[in-house]
């Protein structure tokens, strides 16, 4: 019996040396007893696959593919031009509502605020990492530009600025050029804007 | 006649069943134990291509989960950045550090970066990242701390009773819209219940426990 307790106790240290604990750091794959259920051959997005020369399951677009975005492709909503002409759009196709503002708030703080920082004038946290100064949305130039101009900034990038397509769909771009314009009018506001009977708590 | 069997052959059965009794309990322990993703897939931590750091991207320059993560409240699939969304900073910080040279390589080359999956599910589980973060449910719950994490590790065990737990009483993990991706947010336990609960009810959360929400 104590042999046996012995060699029960060894074994057990054994098993806790070799496999460790729960939770510890390992840089090897997880073991799969009987992976064949669990990794199946078939397409997941973003991983390797054996079936395409290539290897890429996420398949590229075909060259010369037309993306649904440009079957809009004439209204200045996909193109941020006035149809026909090479003139920007001079305001957003989209109306104005509090939602739209919001979705363009959020998008804005996504995208835009790490280079040209919440209150839009271009010193992002990234400035401070060595990217040159983004554009500063309360600078008169860009106060003046149409917002199909900026539409056209958004999704081709300008200078330093790279097209942010991929990443904000056409909608998006929209809300969030609304959310820059109610931006730049946060500097803009004179006396006239605040309602008589509060004046006097500015002074 | 001599004895055939000596004495102590009495207590044979006794000790028979008290060691098979002790062998099995301990192999019960050990398979308890290690016979689940909360051993073999926690702490899973490989080496990645690029040493990204969840913890300067997030916690010191305050990205958004959706920079670069950015089809995951529109998609199942919670996408890996292209290597030109990194570059849309990395062309000019650390321009030329020799850590990013696979994100140039591949920018340059359009082949992809090796990045290692660390959350992988069967592929017989259909997760959806978008009906998940669009109501409530924040990237911490099923990936840890990600915003302190250096390099990223597997955190939480994903098995399938950490899914159902959350299915069953989803109310502790439902949070207000706005903080989904706001990854130090806490709540005092005892509001979050009710604010769970009221989330719950007013988005009209039915996290179903049927075999087909989650595999088909």
């Amino acid at each position: 019996m104590r042999y046996f307790l012995i060699t029960l106790l060894l074994i057990t240290a054994a098993v806790v040396s070799v496999a460790g604990v729960r939770g510890a750091l390992s840089r090897k794959p997880p073991l799969e007893v009987f992976p064949d259920m669990k990794r199946q051959p078939k397409l997941r997005p973003q991983k390797p696959s054996a079936f395409f020369a290539d290897q890429r399951d996420s398949r590229l677009p075909v060259a010369g593919t037309v993306p649904v975005d440009a079957l809009l492709s004439d209204s200045p909503a996909a193109t941020g031009f006035v149809p026909g002409t090479t003139n920007y759009a001079a305001i957003s196709p989209y109306p104005m509502t509090a939602e739209w503002l919001e979705r363009g708030h959020q998008r804005f703080t996504i995208y835009c605020s790490p280079c040209h920082s919440a209150a839009g004038d271009g010193n992002g946290i990234i400035t401070k990492y060595g990217l040159l100064k983004a554009g500063n949305f309360h600078d008169p130039r860009i106060l003046k530009m149409p917002d199909g101009q900026l539409f056209n900034t958004i999704t081709l990038g300008k200078n330093q600025m790279p097209s942010y397509a991929a990443q904000i769909p056409i909608p998006d771009r929209w809300a969030i050029i609304a959310y820059v314009r109610a931006l730049e009018r946060t500097r803009l506001g004179d006396l006239n804007d605040v309602p008589v009977e509060n004046r006097a708590a500015l002074r | 006649m001599a004895n055939l069997y000596p004495r102590w052959f009495n207590r044979l059965p006794l000790m028979a069943g008290a060691g098979l009794l002790l062998s099995g309990a301990l192999v019960t322990a050990g398979a308890w134990y290690y016979l689940t993703p909360k051993y073999s897939r926690v702490g899973y931590q490989p080496v990645q291509p690029v040493p990204y750091s969840h913890k300067t991207h997030v916690d010191q320059l305050g990205l958004d989960c959706r920079y670069c993560h950015s089809a995951v409240d529109k998609s199942w699939y919670a996408n890996i950045p292209s290597p030109s969304v990194c570059m849309n900073c990395h062309s000019q910080v650390l321009a030329s550090d020799a850590r990013l040279a696979p994100i140039r390589d591949s920018f340059k080359s359009g082949e992809p970066v090796p990045w290692v999956q660390i959350h992988r599910t069967p592929d017989f589980v259909y997760f959806n990242h978008a009906v998940h973060v669009n109501r409530g449910v924040s990237c911490v719950s099923c990936h840890g701390q990600i915003n302190e994490m250096v390099e990223v590790r597997h955190e939480k065990p994903l098995t399938m009773a950490f899914c159902l737990d959350c299915h069953r009483n989803p109310a502790p993990n439902l949070r207000p819209p706005e903080e989904v991706y706001n990854l130090r947010w806490t709540n005092d336990p005892a509001k979050q219940l009710a604010m769970g609960k009221k989330f719950a009810h007013d988005w009209k959360i039915m996290s179903s426990q049927n075999c087909y929400t989650c595999h088909r």
